[in-house]
């Protein structure tokens, strides 16, 4: 302690929990251990961060907002049991997606980075620019660049708000392939 | 509807089904797979997303292995729903077309006997690479539904941030209660001194003030000291009334009179007998 001299005492860990509590709640976007680490003038260990968000999720737990992880950080939701009940002040229904839209949305998913090409080929229909501006739209898709093939087309990819959106932390937590069996199956037998 | 069943082993209870007629037509038999009315085919068409997704949906519900099609009727099957939308005039997507192309092309190159030499060779299958599309593109299939069942932000959740108000304007300098409090009693000061420019030339004289107590205290009698005083009146005008008080004490025209320490203060003009009484 004595060659830090300026080092403030550091917070208790309550202390710590009800700053990291308030910010989360103030913020407007999910926000990393990395960003909570600098609410702070101490250096605090991202253990301990990491051991109070997890208390801080328990503290929250059967309320109608809850506390959870997803791939950009740490971020409140309402819950989706009460979400019917806060629909009822909404003048419009939530967005339902065509079956075109979810299939191209799955098959970018799964198997990006993909061009238009690579998606009709697997649903054997052409892609209409509608459903690739919706998923745009809604930021959950965008092009990471190009095939060097003739006509240089884009490389679309899932974004990191995709899986903000369906409180996913990485790709990997995405359903796995039901059918993926079937496919071994099949390679086998050839 | 000559269209054949893909299913191998009839269901008995379509066995027993009686005679019917439709749209004046008998039907020898009920149809064995979902019948569509030809009004509804663009409906229908409108149900799949294309025609791998028709292909499944003949093949799941004939209920064969994927992985070793009937190609003879599900090519025949598959031809009928496209002739019934080429008859009804339909704008066909090429993509059934080239479909249809692709089924016939595979049943014809089973029918052909197979070269000794390819017969060794494993991979040759002409349904394989259909195969293959279909289980991809029904494993995409089933990969949207598991999707779309994920909760998701504005369906199932929504985002919960308090709104601070700090954020929904420009930054401001700080202003506390004291700040306020100062900047008043500033303004307060200036009034007065504004005010007490107005008093001096209304000409308030001190000598004015005295005759005004004097003339109060001759026509109400005696008065408490603070009556004197107009509530609210002007700082200035207090002064110089106070002054006018003491001028008048001092002058031996009033007296001024209080019993004890801390009570009351009277005004009464001065007797006659009382001039050198002390207050």
């Amino acid at each position: 302690m004595s060659e830090l001299p300026e080092q403030p005492q550091s917070p208790s860990p309550s202390e710590v929990k009800r700053v990291l509590e308030a910010a989360l709640l103030a913020s407007q976007d999910a926000m990393s251990t990395g960003e909570l680490r600098k609410l702070f003038e101490q250096e605090l260990d991202h253990a301990l961060i990491r051991r109070l968000l997890d208390e801080l999720r328990e503290d929250w737990a059967g309320r109608g907002i809850e506390l959870v992880q997803v791939s950009s950080g740490w971020r409140f939701r309402t819950t989706a049991d009460v979400q019917p009940y806060l629909d009822r002040l909404k003048n419009e229904k939530p967005a339902k997606y065509s079956r075109a839209v979810l299939e191209t949305l799955a098959i970018i998913a799964y198997r990006q980075p993909v061009t238009r090409g690579d998606i009709e080929d697997i649903r054997g229909v052409a892609v209409s620019p509608g459903i690739i501006k919706a998923l745009e739209g809604r930021g959950w898709i965008d092009s990471v660049g190009y095939r060097e093939v003739p006509g240089r087309p884009a490389l679309y990819a899932t974004t990191r708000r995709f899986l903000d959106d369906l409180g996913l932390r990485t790709l990997a937590e995405l359903p796995p392939l039901a059918e993926l069996q079937k496919v071994m199956e099949f390679n086998d037998a050839r | 509807m000559s269209g054949e069943a893909l299913i191998a082993e009839p269901v008995p209870a379509e066995k027993a089904a009686p005679p019917a007629r439709l749209y004046g037509e008998a039907l020898e038999k009920l149809p064995l797979d979902l019948y569509i009315p030809p009004d509804a085919l663009e409906v229908f068409l409108d149900a799949f997303q294309g025609p791998l997704d028709l292909l499944l949906y003949l093949i799941r519900k004939a209920n064969v292995d994927i992985l070793d099609i009937p190609m003879a009727p599900l090519t025949a099957q598959y031809l009928v729903y496209v002739e019934a939308m080429r008859s009804q005039r339909l704008e066909l997507a090429a993509e059934y077309l080239l479909m249809a192309a692709m089924l016939l092309e595979i049943k014809s190159r089973m029918l052909l006997p197979r070269p000794p030499r390819e017969a060794a060779d494993e991979g040759e299958d002409p349904r394989a690479e259909l195969v293959r599309r279909l289980i991809e593109y029904e494993q995409m299939k089933a990969a949207a539904l598991a999707l779309d069942a994920i909760p998701r932000i504005q369906r199932e959740h929504e985002w919960v941030g308090v709104q601070v108000a700090e954020r929904l304007v420009e930054i401001q300098p700080n202003v506390s209660a004291t700040d306020l409090q100062l900047a008043w009693l500033a303004l307060m000061r200036r009034a007065d001194m504004t005010r007490h420019h107005k008093v001096t030339r209304e000409a308030l004289s001190v000598r004015e003030f005295m005759s005004g107590i004097l003339r109060r205290l001759h026509e109400e009698g005696d008065l408490r000291f603070d009556q004197l005083f107009e509530v609210g009146a002007p700082a200035a005008q207090m002064v110089v009334n106070f002054l006018a008080v003491l001028e008048l004490a001092r002058e031996n025209l009033i007296e001024l009179l209080q019993l004890e320490a801390f009570a009351p203060i009277y005004v009464r003009t001065a007797r006659t007998a009382a001039v050198a009484e002390p207050v």
